[in-house]
C-alpha cells in the first residue's frame, strides 16, 4: 500500500535548512494498522503528512498503491486525497458552523453522488459510530468524544483506502480516547482500512499491529505487536 | 448551496462584530450618498440646463448691465428663436437670512423659454395684466406660507426702496429637479420705477436669454452675436446656459471638489475596516481552511468563502446604507431648502453607492482570500485560530 524509500523533508526556516526527516524507509501493506511513535519534534506528524499527500518530500521515493504522489501537482494531490485518504485530526476540525450531518457530508460534495444518496451514506457513517441521533448537533454541542468520532465518520464516509490518524485520542479522556480507538480498531479489522496513526499514548500504540520509532527524524526500528484478541 | 450555506453561516459566526462592521458600512455608505447629492444639488442648475437657451451678459463682468436696444439687434439674428431679459434683484424679505432669489424678467418670452416652469393658465394671465404682480415658485410659497394674492414686502438692495409685490401665481417643476424657490416678477415695472427714481440706471438689462433653433448652432450663434457688439461700450459674452451656470460653481469649486474626496475618503476608510475584519476571521480560520483543502477541496473553493463572505457583509451594510440614504436625504433637504432648493439623492449617486458597496466588499477580500487559498495544508493545521 505504501512504500518509502530514501525520502527526506527538510524546510527553509529564514536562510536554514532545518532536516526533518533523514532517509526514511518505511513499507505499509493494506489493511495493516501501523503506529508512529516518538519524542516531540522526532519528525512523526511530518512523516504522517507525506503519506497522506498534505505535504511533500525534499527527495525520495514515495509511493502509495504504486502512485508517485510526490509527482502530482496541489489540485491532482486534492483529488487524489479526496478518493484515499481518511483524515483524523487530533483536535477534530469539524467545521463549526456545520451539524454533525453537514460535516460528515463533505467529503461527499467532492463526489457525484446525488443529495439523496450523500444523505444515506451519512446516515450510515454516522451509525456506525454510534451518532446517528446527534445529527443536527454542531460540534459545540457534542463532547470531546463525539466530536472525533463525527470527524472518524467523516474520515470514512468516501470509503477510503488509508486511514491516517494525527494523535487521536490527544485531547480526549480517558474514557472517550478507548471508544474512539475500538472504533479505529474496528474500522482496521472489520472493514481492512489501513491506517497510520501518530500517537503518545501507549494504550493507543497497544491497538496497531506495528509499531515504528522515530527520532530526530530518523526511523529507528520497527517490531509487531500482540494485539489483543 | 454548500458554499451559500458556510458563506452565510460564517458571515455571521461573530454576530457582534458583523453588526459593528455592518453599521461601518451603513454609515459610510450613507455620508457617501448624502455628500454626493450635496455636490449634485451644486450642480443641479447645470443639469438643468436646455441646450437651446444661450446666455448673454456684459464681457467684463456680471455686474455691468447691458442696453436695452441690444434685445432687437439679437432678435433678429438667424436662428434665435426667441429672447427675453433678466435682471438680478437681489432684495431682502424681511431678514437677510430669507435668502431667495428674485428675478425682473420678460415674462411672456422667458416662461416660453423655460417650459419646465409650469404656471396654472388663470395664474399666468392675471401675473401679466398685473404690473406689481408676481409669480413664486411652489417651495418658496410653501416656506413662507404665500397664498395667491398676498402682497410680499422687498427691501431693495442693489435697487433701493421699499418694493410690494403681489403673489398672482405659483409655479410648479416639471419634474422633482425644476427649481421652486425663484421669485419672478415684470421687468417693466422694475424699469419705470427707475426712470422716477434712478433715471440713469433705467432701461439697463442684467442679461438676455436666448432659445434658439438648433442646439448645434449654439457655438456659432454665441460668437455671431459678440461680435456684433464687439468694440461696443458694452461687449458681451454670449455663451450656452450650461457654461453661464458652470461659471458660477467655478466660484465655488473648491468646496464641491472638498465635498467629493471627503466622500471618496470615506469609502476608503470603511474599505480598510472591512479588511481588517475580514483578515481577523481569515486569520481564525485557517485551520478550518487547511482542514477542507486536506479533504480535498481546492484554492478557488476557500477564495470564493472569504470574497463570499465579504460581498455578503458589505452588501447587506450598503443595502442598508441606502435605504437609510433615502429618509436623510429628504430630510437634510426640508432642512437645507433655502440653500439647496433642488436636493433630490439621484439614479447616478443611488448607482455609486451600490458600486462602493461593491468595490469594498471586494478589495477588502484580496488579500485575506489569497492568504487563504494559499495556505500549506500542513502549516494550517498547526494554525492556532
Amino acid at each position: 500500500m505504501v512504500l518509502i524509500r530514501g525520502l527526506t523533508k527538510s524546510y527553509r526556516r529564514g536562510g536554514q535548512v532545518v532536516p526533518v526527516l533523514t532517509d526514511i524507509n518505511l513499507e505499509v501493506a493494506a489493511g495493516e494498522f501501523l503506529a508512529l511513535m516518538g519524542p516531540s519534534g522526532s519528525g512523526k506528524s511530518t512523516l504522517l503528512n507525506l503519506i497522506a499527500g498534505i505535504d511533500k518530500p525534499t527527495s525520495g521515493i514515495l509511493m502509495v498503491n504504486g502512485l508517485d504522489i510526490a509527482a502530482l501537482s496541489e489540485s491532482e494531490l486534492a483529488d487524489w486525497r479526496a478518493r484515499n485518504i481518511g483524515f483524523i485530526f487530533q483536535f477534530y476540525n469539524l467545521l463549526p458552523v456545520l451539524t454533525a450531518f453537514e460535516n460528515v457530508e463533505l467529503p461527499l460534495l467532492l463526489t457525484g453522488l446525488s443529495a439523496r444518496e450523500r444523505r444515506e451514506h451519512v446516515h450510515t457513517a454516522l451509525e456506525m459510530v454510534g451518532l446517528a441521533e446527534r445529527m443536527l448537533h454542531y460540534p459545540s454541542e457534542l463532547s470531546g468524544g463525539q466530536q472525533q468520532r463525527v470527524a472518524i465518520a467523516r474520515a470514512i464516509i468516501t470509503d477510503p483506502a488509508i486511514l491516517v490518524a494525527d494523535e487521536p485520542t490527544g485531547d480526549l479522556d480517558r474514557v472517550s480516547a478507548g471508544e474512539v480507538l475500538t472504533l479505529i480498531d474496528r474500522l482496521n479489522r472489520e472493514l481492512g482500512k489501513t491506517v497510520v496513526m501518530v500517537t503518545h499514548d501507549q494504550r493507543a500504540a497497544g491497538k496497531a499491529r506495528r509499531l515504528a520509532h522515530l527520532d530526530k527524524g530518523v526511523l529507528l526500528d520497527e517490531e509487531p505487536i500482540t494485539r489483543e484478541s | 448551496m454548500y458554499l451559500a450555506k458556510l458563506i452565510i453561516r460564517n458571515a455571521f459566526r461573530h454576530k457582534l462584530r458583523t453588526s459593528l462592521t455592518v453599521l461601518g458600512i451603513v454609515i459610510a455608505v450613507l455620508a457617501f450618498g448624502l455628500l454626493q447629492t450635496v455636490v449634485g444639488a451644486w450642480y443641479v442648475g447645470v443639469e438643468s440646463s436646455s441646450s437651446t437657451r444661450l446666455v448673454t451678459r456684459n464681457a467684463i463682468s456680471l455686474v455691468f448691465p447691458l442696453p436695452l436696444t441690444y434685445q432687437q439687434r439679437i432678435r433678429q439674428f438667424e436662428g434665435v428663436r426667441l429672447i427675453s431679459r433678466a435682471n438680478w434683484f437681489g432684495g431682502v424679505y424681511i431678514d437677510k437670512r430669507n435668502f431667495f432669489p428674485q428675478l425682473a424678467i420678460d415674462a411672456e418670452p422667458y416662461f416660453q423659454l423655460y417650459p419646465e416652469f409650469r404656471v396654472p393658465p388663470d395664474q399666468a394671465k392675471a401675473f401679466l395684466v398685473d404690473r406689481k404682480g408676481c409669480i413664486v415658485g411652489r417651495k418658496l410659497a410653501q416656506i413662507y406660507g404665500w397664498k395667491i394674492g398676498d402682497s410680499i414686502p422687498l427691501r431693495g438692495t442693489i435697487f433701493p426702496g421699499n418694493w410690494e409685490f403681489v403673489v398672482r401665481g405659483i409655479y410648479s417643476g416639471a419634474d422633482a429637479r425644476t427649481d421652486e424657490s425663484q421669485f419672478f416678477f415684470h421687468w417693466t415695472f422694475l424699469n419705470e420705477t427707475l426712470k422716477r427714481t434712478a433715471p440713469r440706471r433705467a432701461n439697463q438689462v442684467g442679461i438676455y436669454l436666448i432659445g434658439i433653433a438648433n442646439a448645434d448652432a449654439a457655438a456659432e450663434t454665441s460668437q455671431r452675436i459678440d461680435k456684433m457688439f464687439a468694440n461696443s461700450l458694452a461687449e458681451t459674452l454670449t455663451e450656452t446656459e450650461k457654461a453661464f451656470q458652470l461659471g458660477f460653481i467655478s466660484m465655488t469649486e473648491a468646496i464641491v471638489v472638498a465635498i467629493r474626496i471627503v466622500s471618496f475618503v470615506i469609502i476608503v476608510i470603511i474599505m480598510a475596516v472591512m479588511a481588517n475584519t475580514m483578515a481577523m476571521s481569515a486569520r481564525e480560520r485557517l485551520r478550518e481552511y487547511a482542514t477542507l483543502k486536506a479533504l480535498g477541496f481546492g484554492p478557488a473553493f476557500v477564495r470564493a468563502l472569504v470574497f463570499g463572505e465579504s460581498l455578503l457583509i458589505a452588501g447587506l451594510g450598503g443595502a442598508l446604507g441606502i435605504l437609510a440614504t433615502l429618509p436623510v436625504v429628504q430630510a437634510f433637504g426640508a432642512v437645507m431648502v433655502k440653500l439647496f432648493p433642488v436636493f433630490q439623492l439621484s439614479a447616478r449617486t443611488l448607482a455609486m453607492q451600490v458600486g462602493a458597496a461593491l468595490v469594498v466588499g471586494m478589495i477588502a477580500a484580496i488579500v485575506p482570500s489569497w492568504r487563504a487559498a494559499r495556505v500549506r495544508v500542513a502549516d494550517g493545521l498547526r494554525a492556532i485560530g
